[in-house]
């Protein structure tokens, strides 16, 4: 029995991962950091047209500041984010950003002076300031009322993982490569750690640590058809569920990114769009005006991509071998622009395509690419329900995202969460609540509950089932009756087959032996948890009937805020169940910032719940007094809906920016 | 139209596990009927899948981004990932990268040479002593160059794939030669004013034969880069500068 002890355990090697790991170093802790593969190879790195963060060093960014950003991602989320989670983010991603700056990330540049940019089909000069030559720029992304995403060409992702890495080998984090945590240990509803295995030579190592942070990235890989790497497969969320304690949250909420290549769902990123880049039909007519006349191409995700599902399903896409598709049109910005912004999706172009997208328009359809779901926390990262089990980045819903994410907001997400879940962590381990009381024969039994499970999925049985099989009847289900429009119909036979198939995986004959290195093996026992993860996004499907954000029922087609303000609660109680247990927890209206209103694409079909109106009217109430008596915007936020003290005192300043400087004292 | 047949094409595979004892390497034949778009990622998985469950490689982002999957692909190395079949012959070889330690058949541990590579050299911005230690973060960040910054960037894009290393020739003779992956790290580093690292520290780091005068200028590296990084050029700059301190 291999037993080893640490203060931390990260379990994700991705942006998230390594920006906890440091940050609870720098603290003084012990960590260990467990990743499938090389961190560097995180899905982090396809993060690809950027970061948001409100620096305002554009002149197109210029009056930005965290109350925009605060309230785009809450119209983005349809009002689902939890807007105190949404007020610590859009504080921190400003220094989240400066300090990647420091450690190396080379962001774009605003170089002063004229400038020619695309804006809505037509070549507009715009001036940079001087004063803000040699700062960060920023690019426009859909749903932002700023030009705030902050870039390095369009291999975002990539630098800031590079850096990120860098960092965590200055700082000795111990990383451990292909190593896959397989349970979380856990004793009257405190995490211990976990039970890993050694993917190239098959041994299991028990994990003991005060507290263990979950930053395993999304579930993608559910679907047929993803953006996401295909190590997405949400064994994070998953060893979660399946310790029948901690829960999971709005498990439903999957967004479709409007440009992923066809047919491989390969991303284009969002960046095409906010630097000019047009959509077009099957007659190379640009169709976005017509549904969305202010936003256009850049309106909400959830929004392009249904209305492109709409476009095609009136016969304007392009048929092709593998099912309709439309254009993304980048031609209009021009080779030089391309070859320097959008590098990546010129490569990936020739590479996927044979095509030169300076010349061609590029084939794309709305594909998987993020989940807004993942393992319910707190503020802290903490789980509700567990102690000492953490989580951040896309992994967790502490929730920013609410039932749609801004572009540009998770790859902020990670590091920002990172670095608060990391001084939580940090607080945690430094107060008695953490100090280990565990009997051995515990963790003995996880070991053997695992070593077990892996013997039986070798053991010839009577009605062996194929994992690759039941695996791609899944992903059909999921891409068929749970993709971007839903009904209740489709989604009760999606939930019936999905348990269908989790009761057959219980046979699933692993055919090559051995239990080290094997592909064969860890794909049979992520099918049967992959399942789960399914089960959980279709019955929070089927139950949610209403629209919001990128949950969209034709069925039931209003956001209902009067039954529906509440975020989906999932557990998997018996480890016999064949179905997920849902419950709801209630977002408070009495207590937003920025009462539930209408977003502003097509028409509103909101239900209201009548304490928006009274919430609406005390806030309004507030802003004017608190006006009337010369007070600034952080006084008259605060008393709508105090958050700074829910931040770590390292974090609580304010930011700078061209416009606005502080005096040192403030907090 | 989907009814046209597809060539069949015939993927060699060097076959190997190293944590059986009593296994020998072997090359294994499979055939499958090519599909449009068909790439080696996609027909890797369809023989995992349907033929041989045993087979062992290694992909993560699918898309060439994140440099997992690099391997010899008809002897020369590579991203198997967009490596499309209908651009090669129907028989197509494929090996894994040498170099590297073996996982097993297409399998290796760069991350485990890449992650020794970071250590030694040291890849990191440098800051001068704890200067930076506080967090400075909530007044603007300092300004750089743009052009500076579009220039570290292009450097930065290295995806520590590992094919400069599978192509490089003096590794065979040198085994702790850093590689063109670890001396376009340090051309990076070294154009970048934030790290305070000088010339004389740079050549403790690579100021040997196991550093910059080690390579032989064959530049396999650049010929194989998916990147397409200046290789070439930067380990010239590099030599030029480390060839200075040596004078000094």
């Amino acid at each position: 029995m291999k037993i080893t002890y640490t203060d931390v355990l990260v379990v994700g090697g991705g942006l998230a991962g390594l920006r906890a790991a440091t940050g609870v170093k720098e603290r003084g802790h012990d960590c260990i950091l467990l990743t499938l593969v090389p961190p560097k190879r995180s899905h982090s790195a396809a993060a690809q047209g950027g970061m948001q963060a409100s620096l305002g060093n554009s002149i197109k960014g210029e009056g930005d500041n965290e109350d925009v950003h605060f309230e785009d991602t809450v119209k983005g989320s349809d009002w689902g984010c939890d807007q105190k989670v949404a007020r610590i983010f859009t504080n921190t991603a400003p220094k989240a950003i400066r300090q990647l700056a420091q450690w190396g990330v080379p962001w774009t540049r605003v170089r002063r002076g004229d400038r020619e940019v695309v804006i809505n089909a037509k070549k507009v000069t715009i001036t940079e300031k001087d004063e803000a030559h040699g700062l960060i720029n920023a690019r426009d992304f859909g749903g932002t009322k700023k030009w705030r995403t902050c870039y390095t060409s369009d291999g975002t992702g990539h630098s800031m993982l590079f850096a990120m890495d860098n960092k965590a080998h200055e700082d000795k984090i111990e990383v451990r490569e292909r190593m896959e945590a397989m349970a979380i240990i856990h004793e009257n509803g405190r995490c211990y750690g976990a039970v890993a295995r050694n993917l190239m030579t098959g041994e299991l190592v028990a994990y003991i640590a005060k507290s263990t942070i979950i930053a395993t990235g999304g579930y993608g890989r559910i679907y047929k058809v993803s953006t996401n790497a295909v190590i997405c497969q949400g064994m994070g969320q998953a060893i979660a569920l399946e310790t029948g304690v901690a829960t999971l949250g709005n498990m439903e909420a999957i967004q479709f990114h409007p440009t992923a290549i066809v047919p491989v769902g390969i991303l284009t990123t969002e960046g095409c769009r906010g630097d000019g880049g047009l959509l077009t039909d099957v007659d190379g007519y640009r169709f976005m005006p017509d549904y969305e006349p202010e936003k256009k191409e850049l309106a909400s995700r959830d929004v392009v991509s249904r209305r492109m599902v709409e476009h095609m399903r009136k016969g304007k896409g392009v048929k092709s071998r593998y099912g309709d598709h439309l254009w993304l049109d980048i031609t209009i910005l021009g080779r030089e622009h391309i070859e320097k912004n959008l590098r990546e999706v010129k490569e990936i172009c020739e590479s996927f395509l044979g095509i030169d997208p300076a010349v061609d328009p590029i084939p794309v359809r709305p594909t998987q690419h993020y989940s807004m779901g993942g393992i319910r926390t707190d503020y802290r990262g903490e789980s509700q329900t567990m102690k000492g089990l953490f989580s951040c980045g896309e992994a967790a819903c502490w929730d920013m995202h609410g039932f749609n994410r801004l572009g540009g907001n998770s790859v902020a997400e990670t590091v920002v969460s990172g670095m608060l879940v990391a001084e939580y962590v940090s607080d945690y381990c430094e107060s008695k609540d953490s100090d280990i009381d565990l009997h051995i024969s515990v963790i003995e039994s996880f070991l053997n509950k695992e070593k077990e499970k892996l013997n039986f999925l070798i053991k010839p049985k009577e009605k062996a089932e194929d994992a690759y099989e039941l695996r791609a009847k899944m992903e059909d289900i999921m891409m068929d009756d749970v993709g971007i429009f839903r009904n209740g119909e489709d989604l009760q036979k999606a939930v019936t087959e999905l348990e269908e198939l989790l009761v057959r995986s219980k046979n699933i004959v692993v055919k090559c032996k051995t239990l080290t290195a094997n592909p064969e093996l860890f794909n049979a026992y992520r099918t049967q948890r992959m399942l789960k993860l399914a089960l959980c996004v279709a019955l929070g499907a089927l139950q949610r009937t209403e629209s919001r954000g990128a949950h969209s029922r034709e069925d039931y087609p209003e956001r209902n805020d009067k039954d529906f303000l509440n975020r989906t609660i999932t557990t998997w109680k018996n480890e016999n169940d064949t179905l997920p247990t849902i419950s709801y927890e209630e977002i408070n209206i009495d207590e937003m910032e920025l009462p539930p209103g209408f977003r502003g694409y097509g028409k509103d079909m909101t239900i209201t719940n009548p304490k928006s109106e009274k919430r609406q009217n005390e806030v309004d109430k507030i802003k004017e007094k608190l006006e009337d008596e010369g007070k600034d915007r952080f006084e008259i936020q605060e008393a709508l809906m105090p958050f700074r003290d829910m931040l770590p005192d390292v974090y609580q300043g304010k930011n700078e920016r061209l416009y606005e400087k502080f005096t040192k004292d403030v907090k | 139209m989907s009814n046209e047949k597809g060539r069949i094409l015939k993927i060699s595979v060097l076959k190997y596990n190293p944590q059986v004892k009593e296994d020998k390497p072997k090359i294994v034949t499979y055939e499958l009927e090519e599909a449009p778009g068909m790439t080696l990622f996609i027909a890797l998985n369809e023989i995992r899948q349907h033929q041989d469950n045993s087979l062992k490689f290694d992909f993560v982002c699918r898309a060439g981004i994140c440099g997992s999957c690099s391997m010899l692909i008809n002897g020369k190395p590579g991203l198997a990932c967009r490596a499309l079949t209908s651009k090669m012959d129907a028989d197509i070889t494929l090996a894994p990268l040498p170099v590297f330690e073996l996982i097993g058949d297409l399998s290796v541990f760069t991350g485990k040479w890449m992650s020794g590579m970071n250590d030694r050299l040291e890849t990191w911005i440098h800051e001068k002593e704890e200067e930076e230690k506080a967090c400075s973060c909530d007044t603007i960040e300092e300004t750089m160059d743009p052009d500076l910054s579009d220039e570290i960037y292009e450097l930065d894009r290295c995806i520590e794939c590992g094919c400069c290393v599978a192509g490089c020739g003096t590794i065979v003779m040198r085994e702790n030669f850093v590689g063109a992956v670890g001396l376009n790290k340090i051309a990076r580093y070294a154009i970048d004013p934030r790290d305070k690292r000088e010339d004389a520290d740079y050549y403790d780091l690579i100021g040997d034969e196991d550093g910059i005068f080690g390579c032989m200028s064959l530049m396999g590296c650049e010929d194989v880069c998916p990147k397409d990084l200046p290789l070439q050029s930067k380990i010239a700059y590099m030599r030029r500068k480390m060839v200075a301190m040596k004078d000094k």
